[in-house]
């Protein structure tokens, strides 16, 4: 499936709640199937800055995919970047790169974009786009 | 002590208590964070741009006179709150920050290798980096009083700690992340004892207690006039004038001279060594405006009040299962600080936003603090005069529906 596809999917998914707080609930959930990060790469140097929670990212490039693993200390943090990881995971760097992201908005999680938002999603979503730019390079 | 008559007409001066969060009517317990303005506040911001707004202590033309008039009346209004001796002790800032480094700044003409700062272990950011650069400046050393699980400052070691060699000590009066109110009295007697100056933060402690300058004997008082129902941008500097007079000046501008020449310039009086530039003229104003309502309101009032909402919400937020209260002290003001269970405070923060309550998460910089208690930060709720028993009802049991939903 595309990224695009892969999106898509997700928002239909979140469009069966009709509440916040379920989909939350749901968020959390997907923050359990997380590929989690191999403990040798929970270092400070893979931590994203910019988030009141940790959050520890690692890329892999196999062929010409890019994997992502992650973890977070933080419940909702982890449900964040397993959405964004299941989105771009397996995905050709070119097209990580190029991805559009207005799907977090159609899933109801427009407040977390804000770029001041302690959260940091868009410091997350910058940090899986900065690999696959690297990996890119790499493929060239 | 305030009835909850007088809470609900409290409540109608404030036009931000009416507006709602996430559908929900707004509950906004981040009050050590920023207090919220009361209409007479916002009224006089307003007049102030609609009605004399002008350059202060220059223009001969009347809105000048009008303006510096208002602005040295709200430099009165700071020095009988704070009971200080004159009112050019009252330096007026750009807030509790500005005031800290005008002192660490000047100290470093005081201070040599050898000497020692004394701070506190539950400081703020704010009141730590300022002292570790004037040690890197000088070759001073800096000290820290320990304090106990419970979040109070050991004063034995304190003791221990002082010597000839401390030229200046430095605490908060509370703390902001724990609600301590820590003992200065002790700390100012003993610190004079040897010889040094203290310089407390009263950022926290001024929502909610009225500190008398002269009777504590302290040679240094800070504090922010928007946790004080005020704007942001403007505090004040109280200093005991010898000690005003031996500092230097922070910053050279317009309105801090005597005379300048190209060879030499001579420094203006007090305060306005301290005051280079075009202050914050309408805050200044719109800060004594809101020391006459609390004022009004009565500290003792706002105390007692507040005290009851610390006790209420205490024990019900003890009665949720895994709730830990960091900050136990007896003496506290109306500040939380908990976590529950290993649920990040982050996550609990989220879910009672969309409830529509405000609260602080993360490490309040202070994380000295968090790594003592080896956490990666904690909620905190902290209460002011307008809130209600009510809210803290719909608070607790948001607390309650997020650690349902995260556990």
């Amino acid at each position: 499936m595309s990224i695009k596809e892969i999106q898509d999917e997700i928002v239909s998914e979140f469009e069966m709640f009709d509440d916040w707080m379920q989909r939350y609930e749901y968020m959390i959930e997907l923050g359990k199937d997380l590929p989690l990060i191999d403990e040798q790469y929970k270092t400070d140097d893979n931590i994203i800055k910019g988030c009141q929670s940790k959050v520890w990212v690692h890329a892999d490039l196999e062929g010409e995919q890019l994997n992502f693993t992650a973890d977070s200390d933080a419940i909702i943090t982890k449900g964040i970047i397993a959405i964004l990881i299941r989105a771009f995971s397996g995905q050709h760097p070119k097209d990580i790169m190029e991805a559009d992201m207005n799907f977090i908005d159609e899933i109801g999680l427009k407040e977390h974009l804000s770029p001041t938002r302690a959260n940091g999603l868009v410091s997350m979503i910058k940090q899986l786009k900065l690999y696959a730019v690297a990996y890119q390079t790499q493929l060239k | 002590m305030l009835s909850m008559i007088d809470i609900q007409k409290i409540r109608a001066d404030f036009p931000i208590l009416n507006r709602e969060v996430n559908g929900k009517p707004l509950i906004y317990f981040d009050n050590a964070a920023t207090s919220q303005t009361p209409q007479v506040v916002i009224d006089a911001i307003v007049e102030y741009y609609t009605v004399y707004n002008a350059n202060i202590h220059r223009g001969v033309h009347t809105l000048s006179q009008e303006a510096t008039d208002a602005y040295e009346v709200a430099r009165k209004k700071v020095q009988q709150h704070f009971n200080a001796k004159h009112d050019y002790e009252m330096i007026l800032t750009a807030g509790t920050t500005h005031a800290i480094n005008i002192v660490a700044t000047g100290f470093t003409s005081f201070l040599k290798e050898g000497d020692e700062i004394i701070v506190s272990a539950m400081e703020h950011h704010s009141n730590i980096v300022p002292w570790q650069m004037l040690c890197e400046r000088t070759g001073a050393s800096l000290k820290v009083i320990p304090m106990t699980e419970q979040g109070v400052l050991m004063m034995d070691v304190y003791e221990e700690l002082l010597s000839k060699k401390t030229k200046l000590v430095f605490v908060n009066h509370v703390s902001n992340a724990l609600g301590t109110v820590n003992p200065i009295e002790f700390i100012i007697e003993k610190a004079h004892a040897v010889g040094a100056a203290v310089l407390l933060d009263g950022a926290q402690a001024t929502p909610h207690l009225k500190p008398d300058v002269q009777a504590l004997d302290v040679d240094f008082y800070v504090a922010s006039a928007h946790k004080l129902c005020g704007p942001t941008g403007v505090g004040v500097l109280y200093g005991k004038e010898e000690w005003l007079n031996k500092l230097p000046p922070y910053q050279g501008g317009g309105d801090m001279i005597d005379q300048v020449t190209f060879e030499k310039t001579t420094y203006a009086g007090l305060p306005f060594k301290f005051e280079a530039g075009t202050p914050n003229i309408c805050g200044g104003i719109a800060f004594g405006v809101a020391l006459d309502y609390l004022n009004d309101l009565g500290f003792e009032n706002i105390a007692a009040y507040e005290k009851e909402l610390l006790d209420y919400a205490t024990k019900a937020l003890k009665e949720i299962e895994g709730l830990r209260i960091y900050g136990e002290a007896d003496e506290k003001t109306a500040v939380i600080s908990f976590n529950v269970g290993n649920i990040h405070p982050y996550d609990i923060g989220t879910i009672v936003d969309k409830l529509g309550v405000a609260v602080r998460t993360g490490h309040h910089c202070a994380q000295p603090i968090m790594d003592f208690f080896k956490i990666p930060g904690t909620v905190r709720a902290s209460f002011a005069f307008y809130n209600t028993k009510e809210e803290i009802d719909t608070f607790v049991e948001a607390v309650k529906k997020a650690v349902m939903m995260l556990s």
